[in-house]
Parts: C-alpha cells; structure tokens; sequence
C-alpha cells in the first residue's frame, strides 16, 4: 500500500556464517535526509517567519486563562514577544539543531535513539513558535483554545487511522475508512435522535459502521476482490447511502431522526483547571478519553500479547501463520470489523462528540487524512495518533487564523493549511523522513489451497 | 510415531498430483522421497500437512485413521514440517517465530523470556548457534532452516518432513544436516525425506520410496545402485554425462576486472571479480547459493546500481551502460529464476518472446508494433524448441516449467549473441528439457558465441563447461579447468582456495559426495 | 468482466478474450465435467452484468421504499389496508425508475407535446417528426454530455489499471486539467480554432504533468501511487479553492469564488443544435478510445507499460526502464484526465468553480472497472453511467428521490460485478463456486504494494509458488511442485 521496502534480491550471504554487519563507516544511503530536511526547514522558518515578518509587530502568547489553576499568579497571563525576533532566535536554534544532526550522521557517529528523538521534538517546537509569531503576529495565540480545537479535530482522525492499523496490520487495506467514519456519524445521530439516548448513539455508532466493515471483509477477504477498489467504491456507497437518508428520511423530520445532541464533558476535577493543557487532557467528553485508551490497550496488545503476535505474523506472511495453525481469514475479518468499529467512534465524535446534526459527506475527506496518519505514523498506534495530532494542528491552526481581526496575522491562505496533511504525507511515503515498512501482505487476498 | 498413507488422491483440475500414494514410514526411521521436479512428493507432504485436502485415501497414525482440517491439527497429532520456502516471518526474531501459533503467556502479555529458554535448549541440544532475539530476515539462510527445525521440534514433532532441505546448504551444511537427522532418528522422530539429489538419499535414508507423475513406482534402500534409482526416479534410462566436442576457444570475447558491487544498505556483495571468457568456450561459475552470482550476472547485465571496476565486451566498456544497452550489444540473458525474472505471466507466449526485441525490427518500429512478425517469430520459435502450447497466442503462464524455460533459452538465443549468460538454466525443468537445453548451450558455444553459466547444480557444472570459476562470498577463489576433481570443488564451495582444496583432498579429505564415488556407487 | 477484478491482484485483466488467464483455465477445467447447462449460463459474464444491475435496482428500490413517507403512513394501517401500501410502494419505485428513463434516454411526454404542436400548426412528415424527436431525445444528448468527460477520464484510468497501477487520482488530474484549459480559456485571446487547440493542449500538459508527479515519485523513491494520488487529488482540491480566491482567477468580481467564462473561440462547439449542451467533446472521447485501443494493443509503449504492470522485474531484465514505464504510464493517464477536465470546462462547464471535477474522478474508476478497461467498455459503460447521473437528476426533482440513490446503485453495481459468486449465490446457484474456493492466482502481481523499481514479487508463478498449478492436456512435464 506504500513504500514497499522488500529487497527483491537479497544480497549475497554467504551460508557458511552470518553477514557481518555493515561495518559503522558505511553510512546508509540516506543518511542525509533527516539533516537536510530538517536544514530546509530551518532556512525557510528562518528566511520566511523571521525575516518577513512584519518589523515592530508582536505576538502575544496566552498561557493562563482566567480561572486556571495558577497558584501565586506563577504563570503569566499574556506573554507578549516580538514576532520577527522570536521567530529569529526559533529559527536558528533549529538550525543549530539540524547542524548537530548533520555533525553526528555526517561522522557516522551513534545518536542515542532517545536523544534523536529529543532533539526532534525540540526543533518541532521551535519551529512551531517561530511559525505561530509570524502567524499571528499583531494578535495572541491563545495556546490552550488552540490545542482543545486541536484535540476535537485529531480525535476522528485518531479512530479512523486506529482502523486503518487494525485492519492494515493483518494484511487488508482499509481505504474505506471514510465510509467508516461517515457511517459511524450517521448511527450515532439516528439512534441517538430515535431513543432521546446520546449513550444509545454512542453504542450504536460502532455498530453501524461495522456494516461497512463487514462489506469490505466480505469482498476483500471472502470474496478477493482487489482491496483498493472496494475501499473506493464503499466509500462512495456510505457517501450515497448516507446523504440519500439524510435527503428523505432526516429532512422530512429532522426533530425525530437527526436531533443535534452531545455527549456530556467530564471535567476531572483540579486537573482540568491546569493552564494550557488541562482543558486538552481532562475536560473532554468519553470519546477522547476512549481513544488515549485504545491507543494504550492497542500498542500493548499488537506488540506484547499473543493476539499481536498473531495479526502481524498474518499480515507479513499469511502462509507461515497458516501453517502454525493460526486461521487467516478469521484473523483478518475479525480485525477489519474491530477496525470499522473503532472507526465508528471516530464518526460519533463528529456528530455528537461535537454536538452537531448530521449532514451530507460530512466527514469530507476526513477518512483519507486518517489514511495518511496511518501511514505517517508507520502504523503503529502511538504513531497514528501522533500523526493525527499534528494534522489536527494544522487544521485547528487554519480555523483561528481565520477568525483573526484584519490587520494582523501573517494572511496565510487557509488552503495552505488544509493542504499541509496531505503535502507532509506524500513527503512521507517518498522516504524523505526514512521509509515506511509496509506488512508485506498488506492487500493480498490469502488463499487455502 | 508410525505413519501410514494409503491410497492418497490429490487431483488439481484435471491434473493428478497424487495417484493412489502409499508410503509407510516406521517409527525412527528416516525415509526419502526420491522424484523429479513436479513428480507430486510436495504435494503429497501437504496433504499429510493438512494444508491440502486429499481427494480421497486415508492417513494413519500409529494404525489409527486421521483427519486434517489443516495445519494445526497436524502439528497437534505430532508432525512437523521444514518447507522448502521458509514458513518464516521475516521481521519477527528467532524467539517469535519459534512459538508463534503455541505462544507461551504470562499475565495475558507474551511470555517471550520462556520462548528464548525453548530455543536456547533445543539450540543446545543439536549444537546450533542461535540467537533467540536475532531477527530472522537478518540470518543467512542456513539458520532461517535451523529456526524450521527448532520451530518443528518445540512443538514436540514425532514425525518430521524436510522438503528439499538441502537446495540451498553448502556440502558441509549438508553433512551436518545429515547429522542431526541421524541425532532426530536415532532419538525415535520419524523423519520423511524430500529430495530429487540421489547422493544425500544415499547417504542418510533408511529406506527409499522413488514417486514418477504422482505414482509410487517402486522403494529400494540405500545399498540400491544409483543409476537404477535414477532410471526409476525419470522412467527411462539417463544418460547422466553429456556428449560435447572438446571446446575451440578464440579470442578473449568479454574482460572482466576488479568488478565490485555494494548493495543498498553499503554491503559489499561482488568483491574485485576478475575473469575473461573466450570465443566458443563455456566458463561454468559454481558455488552455493547466494555468493555473489546473482550479483555478476546482473552486473554484466547492467542490472546492479553500484558497480565498480570494468567490463569489457568485445573491447567495448559496458559498466555503467542501462541494460537495453547492454542487450542491444549483443548479450543473450537466461535468468536465475524464470517466473520472476523472465516471464509476463499475463502475456502471450508471442509477447513473451519478443519482451527485450519489440522495439527493434522486425518486431517493431520504435512507436509501434508488428504483430504480424510478432506472430511469425513465434511459430517458428516454438517449432525449433518444441515448446508444447496450444498456441502461440496462450499465456505463457499456462505453460509448464519446461516449456516456458524453453521460450526463455529461445528468446535469447533468438538472434547472433556477442555473449550468452544463462543462469540456472535448467533449474526445475524435467530430464528430457534438460537433455534438449544443454545441447542448446553447447550448440551455442559451437557457434563461436563466450558462454557464461551460472549454476548452483555441480553436475550441471561439470557437464557444461570448459572451465570452471568457484564464487565464495562475493569473490572468485579459483578458476579450475573444467574436469577438475569434485572433491576439490565442494572445497572451494566451502571457501577453500584451490591450492588449499587439492592439497585437502590429496590428503584425503572427502564429502559425503565422494564416498560414494569411491564405493563405486555414483558414475 | 468477472475475472478483471475478481481473478487478480491485478486490477484488470487483459483486455482481450483471447488472452486466457491462468484462473479461468484451471477453474474451467476443474469444473468441466461437473457443470450443468444452467451452471455454464450463470458463469457467463454477461449474465453476471445483467444480474448486478437487477440487484443494484432492487435495493435502489427499498431504498426509495425506505424514504418514501407516503409508504411510510400507508405501512401504519399495513394489516388493515394491505393493498394501499403495496400500491404506494409500487407507485414510487415505478415512478422514480420510470422517471430516471424519462431524464437520462426519451422523454415520451416532451416529444408528444412537440409533435402534437407541430402538428396542431398543420407540419407533418419529418417537419413533425425530426423537432419531435430531437425533443423526445433531449435527455439522451445531455446524457452522452455528462458522459464525455467521464468516458474520457475513464479512458484515463484505464491505462494506469491495465499498467498495474492504482490511480486513484482521477479528481486531482481532472481539476489541474480544468483549471489550465481554464486559464488559457479566459486569460488569453487566440484566434477560433487555435485557441480551443491551445486550451486542449495545456490541459493534457497540466494532466500529465500532475499524473506524472506521482508517477516520478513511485519510480524515483518507491512511493505507492494509491497514497500519493490521494494526496495529491486534495492538493488540487485546496489548490483550486485557494486559486479562486486570487484575482488572477476570479478576474473583477472577488467576492465570488468563479472565474470568468472562457472565450468564446475557446468553447468546445454544440454539436446537438442550441437546445442541447451536447459539444464536439463527444468525438475527442470516441477518439481517445481509438487512441486507447492503440496504445495498449499495438504500441510499443503500451506493451512496455503492461510488461511493466504485469512482472516489472521480468520487464527491468529485458531492458525496459521500469521507472520510466511508470512515469509514462501516470503521465499518460494523468493526461487523458487532464484532457477529460479540459474538454468538461470548455465544452459544458465554461467557467471554474470549486467544484468544477465533481464526482468524475471517482466515478471514472468505477467506469473503468465497469467497462474492463477496455475501449468499447468504457464507452459503454460511461454513457451507462451517465445516464444513471443524468436520470437521477429528473428524478430528483421529478419524484423528490435524492440523487444520491444513483450513487448507491452505482457503487452496488461495481461491487456485484466484482464478485460474481455473491451475484450467483444471491440466486441460488450456490454449487457453482463458494466464496474462498480455491483459485489459482497472480500472486502480488503488480500489487500496488510493489514499488516500481522494487519488483519485490510480480509472478503468478507457477513454478516458484508452493500451489501446485495444473498444466494444459499435452505438456510434457508439470512445474515445480514438488
């Protein structure tokens, strides 16, 4: 489905005794994609956030809200800052850090995966300032608003691309993720509207998104039918189905069949009242908490449990799992329907996690970006969701930068910033950050002999 | 354990795989299954696997009738399975693949510190060296088959098939293979043997059951004399030698020096090769797989992105030339493995034979093509090679090995060749097709045209050539006229160089090979 | 039509009947014996087509029944008036279909009301007849409207299907194809003739070159095209947006996001007289099936590109540039989409609006998948198509059943011919095959997973797979099975 990384020839090794390994001086080939990614991306912060940015202007960045948990006033409301300086000083301290990134692959001297890892983050934050004072400049970036929106949006996202790992690890493409989600959004509000219950809409979206689960198990599994089409074309039947019943049904009688209605907020007391990230993490409704759930019961149970195992061993190589004795095609229907299921809470978050009527193709294209968070996030769990987070980011960036007042802000495009996913993704699956390993049954039919 | 078959039926269409097989193999015994490529012994063994149903029969275990559902059900009555093509996950360790499917728990999570004591303590049972956390893609091939064993064995198999085993061990893994076969047996595991080589059967087997076109067609034990077992196993006489004109070498055609190539991840796996092949002569390049062959051929080919060193052909430097280049100066390619390397399957046998011509006359002008030229060249090449298929306008994947080798080999031969490379050029191809292809090659070199084969089959090898080059670990150790003695060259398989392989043998070192040369039993 | 996606990982199978592939043999002859007359029909592909759409109406059809509120209230008294709700129900499927006909083939009552006022002003013979029927015709002609861009997007796809390629890019190429014949439309005054080339050429460029992106990305860094063509349809899709919120784009009128109509040297002529929208598009779809034909069955290049999709490994050994094929391959189907967005702009759109590519794009896979990849195919199946679109449309505001029900049918119809043995199954011919049956297949042949340059697998390989494959009566061996 992506990057396929198998070598068609493996290189000569000799039986006798195992290869050596590639001996520290031999550098891999791409080396020098992450230092010069991250350089370019520096330049440009440097050259297009700091030395563009309006001269005398600020940005000011809002870290406690009135009424936040804030003992003694430690933490300062409004920090206003230069834009153009400190989108100056961001800018080359990731500069900084991509020259140490040079130095250590340059040397093919070993970095500690973690302060790697570090290092990365660090420079992701500063490029993040930098990017959010020429932004905003003239205006505030009130960080905790902008990480709650940020939070509402990753969390179909999130759902989905759990789908698309669940169901992508034991070897079956998921493109249908969309209609997943589209129908999980629909269910939610139906049921939900029919019952007076917005907790027998929340049952009832997984369910009805495992129609399109099912249906992709059915041909894709059952009946072989190339993956790639049937994730094409339920898409388009969930789009048909569900704007057709919304064209008759819900619009004949919208009080009865398509009541907007919300799941409850549980604020977790004292928590929630942290500045910035207490609104994001402890005042939300049941679906995200749900999600950092399975996100965590999900990395455990694909890497350290015996179902794990099992999945991924059907997803590499569906005939050596078959011969230890381990059911194929049970194995992957029964992970593409928990996958739909759980894209089907995706769907709910969108109608009632947020409180909003359904309304035709509303996931509009949401199911793709969660494809891309998958992919991005080399499917793995954590890394869907972080992936998701990001392309959340972006959007939620989009929607304040929309609404702030003329005059200030940096007039970047709002397309730009819907597009971001997308350009990131297609960075991402041509190797420009390290390839992407694929299950290498990913997409093939399993056939018993 | 016993093992009984009886009246085993496999029929995919309208072929039958398995003909009413019978096959008793008593407990701690080892006994080979002798037969052909494409004679049903794989099939067979799947049936007894449960990966295949049977058509009809019946397996016994221990006098008791059985039935499989599938592989799991087989693993749980006692047989364990070595397949030919690993059933190995490639990105999982030792440890992971060896419990996968019986996994060990603890507390719900894998209990993955008791899957490295299981293979730690059958490693050390057999003496293999395994790493239980070593990922399995990153082991040369001889521990991936050591992991099988492992693999079978933890799940306690009383009853062990090893397909084809050897296909891919140097002599001396083989020789301890055998050991450890011997050790499985003598410790009561049944063990079913699966190999077409007539030396190993003899070396290890207890008895010999000899399969043709999915019939049983006699057993004999190892005292039997070789070329009937191999009159047996094909179904007529064999001529086991080829008859060839000494060799009229001329010119030096292609130079090769100081060649090196390095793979994707910086692995040097071609090592300063250096060789020259002449006009109307045929240099055999042996060695086990995976030493660097591959890597040669497609670096003449132009296949190989990082090449060092030089080529020249006819005088005409060709490193660093695309491939079209390459053929368009005249080079004929047989590759290694037909399927993949050769053959559309979803084109014609017409197409198929044009892949590498069509944009050159007659074929083609460089927009479109000639269909009707297309078609002509076609009949004809199916003529000359005898290819059976039903016409030229069949999918070459509905045509068997032999045959689609065939429009291999006619394809490159196809026209006046400034060098011809073939490698494995009969590799799963039946005797007969054998017979016709190597009088193909030798007609080729008669022709004046330098030949290069590339085999991993000694016996190939000696017939074939008029020289022979030995590959050890991307390098070539020696190069030995072509009759030179097969101890010596299972030696330098090994990574013997040739002084210190005739130096070996004249001190008498021996393969399990020669012994049995020596007892008069191998012609 | 069953086997093209049904037998393979591939998503079509060669076009020609003639080309006998490895499933279809062996499952003939496994069954040869044993199949009855009926089983031999139901096989039959044609019968599977017919039988999809039937079942895709069917459940069109409780759809309608769903939504309909008359059938509703009148399933409230079922028990006590049984007959009104049948009556209901069968009013509403009958004139919903009954309408679809009417918008997308003939419009009986528009060509009687002609006829009968030519008439009634004393014409007779073909002064009645030929304004009548061009009336009664009128939905056909916009019917093969809608259906010329789709044909030729479709055509589009086809290339990159029968090349072992997944474009799923159809919305993207599309709207970069519109927007370059667009701009050269609007921005540019060229005298008649040459402008409408111009315009033409720059959207086949602009399609190309878009197609061509994902193609160099597959080639130069092994990037799936399935991904990277999703990504880059949404690029487009924002692109577009942004765009016209430029001057450049929306010329004096800011406010509103559309561009100024293209000149008028620059339209595509009528074709179909005034009344209808029908446009000299039409030809250039008939002309692009010709052109596919040639390409995939006589050109060299279309044989590299199959060779490619089909063992890009064998293909790379025999001197074919793997990675040139597979920039080719989307660069020339990148193009016909391009061009199918140009010939939509500037034969019916006229002007570009945010939504200009509609569901032509994803539509046009389903086409080429309808239409097995095959120029009389797709032609066939894109009017088919159309006229679904076309029909639903009447019926939307004819019947106020949602347009959205042909969507359904459409994707229903897809699925059904994908999976013949559901199709046979669903009527009763279950002996025939089960789903899961044993079938000989490609396996990873050309699946989208292999990277161009990476010809990771790609055989459907008789002798390297571990299937034992039957071999033809006559051969004088069997393959490698054992």
């Amino acid at each position: 489905m992506s990057t396929a990384v198998q070598d068609p020839a493996r290189p000569a090794a000799p039986s006798s005794e195992p290869r050596a390994a590639a001996p520290a001086a031999e550098r891999q080939r791409s080396w020098w994609h992450l230092p010069a990614g991250l350089t370019v991306l520096a330049l440009a912060a440097l050259l297009v956030f700091g030395l563009r940015a309006p001269v005398g202007r600020g940005t000011s960045f809002r870290i406690a809200a009135p009424g936040d948990l804030n003992p003694g006033g430690i933490l300062p409301g409004d920090v206003a800052l230069p834009a153009g300086g400190t989108a100056i000083v961001c800018a080359i301290l990731c500069l900084l850090i991509a020259g140490v990134l040079w130095f250590f692959a340059a040397t093919s001297r070993a970095l500690g995966r973690r302060a790697r890892i570090a290092l990365i983050v660090v420079f992701g934050l500063l490029w993040i300032t930098a990017f959010l004072a020429w932004a905003f400049s003239g205006s505030t970036v009130d960080l905790g608003s902008l990480l709650q929106t940020m939070m509402v949006l990753a969390v179909p996202l999130a759902f989905g691309s759990l789908s698309g790992v669940l169901s992508e690890r034991a070897g079956v493409v998921n493109i249908a993720i969309e209609g997943q989600l589209l129908f999980g959004a629909f269910g939610a509000v139906l049921v939900g509207s029919l019952t007076g219950s917005v907790w027998l809409g929340l049952i009832a979206a997984p369910i009805m998104a495992l129609v399109i689960g099912a249906l992709l198990a059915l041909f894709a599994i059952g009946y072989q039918v190339q993956q790639i089409i049937v994730g094409v074309v339920l898409n388009v039947f969930a789009i048909g189905i569900t704007s057709f019943f919304y064209g008759t049904v819900m619009q004949q009688d919208p009080t009865r069949y398509n009541q907007p209605m919300r799941l409850p907020i549980i604020s977790i007391p004292v928590l929630s009242d942290i500045p910035v990230i207490g609104r994001v993490l402890f005042e939300q409704n049941i679906l995200v908490y749900l999600m950092w759930i399975i996100v965590a019961v999900l990395t455990v149970a694909l890497f350290r449990t015996r179902w794990g195992l099992r999945v991924r061993s059907v997803g590499e190589h569906p005939r050596a799992a078959d011969t230890v004795g381990i059911d194929v095609n049970r194995t992957r229907w029964s992970n593409v329907l928990l996958g739909s299921a759980v894209a089907g809470l995706g769907g709910a978050t969108l109608t009632i996690g947020t409180g909003v009527a359904f309304g035709e193709e509303m996931s509009s294209g949401k199911g793709y970006i969660a494809l891309a968070a998958m992919i991005l996030g080399r499917y793995h769990p954590v890394g869907a969701l972080l992936a998701a987070l990001l392309f959340a980011f972006a959007d939620a960036l989009q929607l304040r930068l929309g609404t702030l007042p003329s005059g200030s802000g940096a007039g970047i495009p709002s397309q730009f910033l819907l597009m971001l996913p997308y350009i990131v993704t297609l960075f991402a699956v041509a190797g420009v950050v390290g390839r992407v390993r694929v299950p290498a049954a990913d997409g093939e039919p399993y056939v018993k002999q | 354990m016993k093992l009984e078959l009886r009246g085993i039926t496999k029929v995919f269409g309208t072929f039958v795989a398995n003909d009413s097989i019978d096959l008793v193999v008593e407990p701690g015994e080892i006994h080979s299954l002798l037969g052909e490529n494409g004679a049903g012994k794989s099939t067979l063994m799947n049936v007894l696997y449960g990966l295949y149903q049977p058509d009809g029969g019946q397996i016994l275990l221990d006098d008791r009738p059985v039935q499989f559902s599938g592989p799991g059900d087989a693993m749980r009555a006692g047989i364990g399975m070595v397949h030919q093509h690993f059933m190995l996950v490639p990105p999982f360790t030792v440890a992971e693949n060896v419990v996968l499917g019986h996994e060990p728990t603890k507390g719900g999570l894998l209990d993955l510190a008791t899957a490295r004591r299981t293979v730690r303590e059958i490693s050390a049972r057999f003496g293999f060296d395994l790493d239980p956390d070593a990922i399995v893609e990153e082991l040369p091939v001889g521990a991936q088959q050591r992991v099988e064993i492992i693999k079978a064995l933890s799940r306690r198999a009383e009853i062990l098939v090893l397909d084809e085993p050897t296909a891919v061990l140097t002599p001396q893994e083989t020789d301890e293979l055998m050991a450890i076969m011997r050790q499985l047996r003598d410790e009561g595991t049944s063990i079913v043997f699966i190999t077409h080589k007539l030396r190993e059967v003899k070396a290890v087997a207890d008895r010999i059951t000899v399969i043709r076109r999915g019939r049983v067609v006699g057993s004999a034990d190892p005292s039997a004399d070789q070329t009937e077992l191999a009159s047996l196993m094909v179904g007529r006489q064999v001529a086991l030698t080829l008859d060839k004109a000494p060799a009229e070498p001329g010119d030096t055609a292609l130079q090769v020096r100081g060649l090196t190539v390095t793979d994707e991840a910086g692995v040097t796996t071609l090592d300063g090769v250096d060789l020259d092949v002449r006009r109307g002569e045929v240099l055999g390049i042996a060695g086990v797989q995976g030493n660097g062959q591959t890597e040669l051929t497609e670096a003449l080919l132009g296949l190989q992105k990082n090449v060092r060193g030089s080529i020249l052909l006819g005088g005409e430097e060709i490193v660093g030339r695309s491939t079209r280049q390459v053929l368009d100066a005249g080079v004929g390619f047989v590759p290694e493995d037909r399927t993949h390397d050769a053959l559309v399957p979803d084109f014609s046998v017409a197409e198929n034979l044009v892949l590498d011509q069509h944009r050159r006359p007659p074929f083609g002008s460089g927009l479109s093509l000639k269909l009707k030229a297309i078609h002509e060249r076609a009949k004809e090449a199916v003529r000359e090679y005898d290819v059976r298929t039903g016409s030229v306008d069949s999918a070459v994947s509905t045509l068997s090995g032999g045959n689609q080798q065939k429009i291999v080999m006619a394809r490159a031969l196809g026209r006046d060749l400034s060098l011809f490379i073939a490698s494995q050029p009969t590799r799963g191809v039946d005797v007969g097709s054998i017979e016709f292809l190597h009088r193909r090659i030798i007609a080729e070199r008669d022709k004046g045209t330098p030949v290069i084969i590339v085999s991993t089959e000694l016996d190939e090898i000696t017939q074939l050539s008029d020289r022979i080059a030995v590959m050890y670990r991307g390098s070539i150790l020696g190069i030995v006229p072509g009759d030179e003695d097969r101890d010596v060259l299972g030696l330098m398989m090994a990574g013997y160089t040739v002084e210190a392989a005739r130096e070996a043998v004249a001190g008498g070192a021996r393969t399990t090979d020669t012994q049995l040369v020596d007892e008069g039993e191998i012609v | 039509m069953s086997q093209a996606i049904e037998g393979s990982a591939r998503p079509v199978a060669p076009g020609t009947a003639n080309e006998p592939t490895p499933p279809a043999s062996e499952e003939n002859a496994r069954r040869e014996d044993a199949a009855t007359l009926l089983q031999r029909i139901a096989r039959g592909n044609v019968l599977v087509v017919v039988l999809a759409f039937v079942f895709a109406f069917l459940i069109g059809s409780i759809l309608i029944l769903v939504a309909s509120a008359e059938v509703r209230a009148a399933a409230g008294y079922l028990f006590a008036r049984p007959a009104d709700t049948f009556r209901a129900a069968w009013d509403a499927i009958t004139g919903a279909y009954a309408a679809m006909f009417r918008g997308s083939v003939f419009d009986l009552q528009g060509f009687t009301r002609v006829r009968e006022d030519l008439e009634s002003r004393g014409g007779s013979g073909s002064y009645v007849w030929g304004p009548a029927l061009l009336r009664g015709f009128k939905p056909l002609l916009e019917t093969l409207t809608v259906a010329t861009p789709l044909i030729i997007a479709s055509i589009g796809m086809a290339v990159s299907f029968r090349s072992g390629l997944f474009n799923i890019g159809g919305t993207g190429q599309l709207i970069v194809g519109a927007v370059a014949a667009g701009f050269v439309g609007f921005a540019v005054s060229l005298p008649p003739v040459i402008h409408v080339l111009v315009c033409i050429a720059a959207a086949i460029i602009a399609g190309g070159l878009y197609g061509g992106l994902a193609g160099f990305l597959k080639a130069r860094f092994g990037a799936s095209e399935v991904i990277t063509t999703i990504m880059l349809n949404w690029i487009a899709v924002y692109g577009l947006a942004y765009a016209l919120t430029t001057s450049a784009f929306t010329g004096a009128n800011k406010a509103q996001p559309t561009s100024p109509s293209v000149g008028e040297n620059a339209v595509l002529p009528l074709i179909a007289g005034s009344q209808n929208r029908l446009h000299l598009g039409l030809l250039i779809a008939v002309l692009a099936a010709v052109f596919l034909w040639w390409l995939m069955s006589r050109s060299a290049m279309g044989f590299r590109f199959r060779a490619v999709g089909s063992n890009p490994r064998a293909a790379e050994v025999a001197g074919i540039d793997v990675g040139r094929s597979a920039i080719g391959v989307m660069f020339a189907a990148g193009a016909l989409v391009g061009l199918a967005g140009g010939v939509h702009i500037l034969g019916t759109e006229h002007r570009l609006t945010g939504n200009v590519a509609g569901s032509i794009g994803f539509d046009a896979i389903t086409v080429a998948l309808l239409g097995r990849s095959g120029p009389l195919g797709i032609v066939l199946a894109g009017i088919l198509f159309a006229g679904l679109s076309t029909g639903g449309r009447f019926m939307e505001s004819n019947q106020s059943v949602p347009l959205d029900l042909v969507q359904v049918i459409q994707a229903l119809v897809v699925l059904f011919i994908a999976a013949p043995p559901l199709v046979r199954y669903l009527v009763g011919l279950r002996s025939v095959d089960r789903p899961g049956a044993p079938r000989a297949r490609g396996r990873r042949a050309a699946s989208p997973a292999a990277a161009a340059p990476a010809p990771s697998g790609s055989s459907a390989a008789p002798a390297s797979s571990s299937a034992p494959e039957p071999r033809s009566a006559g051969t004088d061996t069997k393959g490698g099975t054992a």
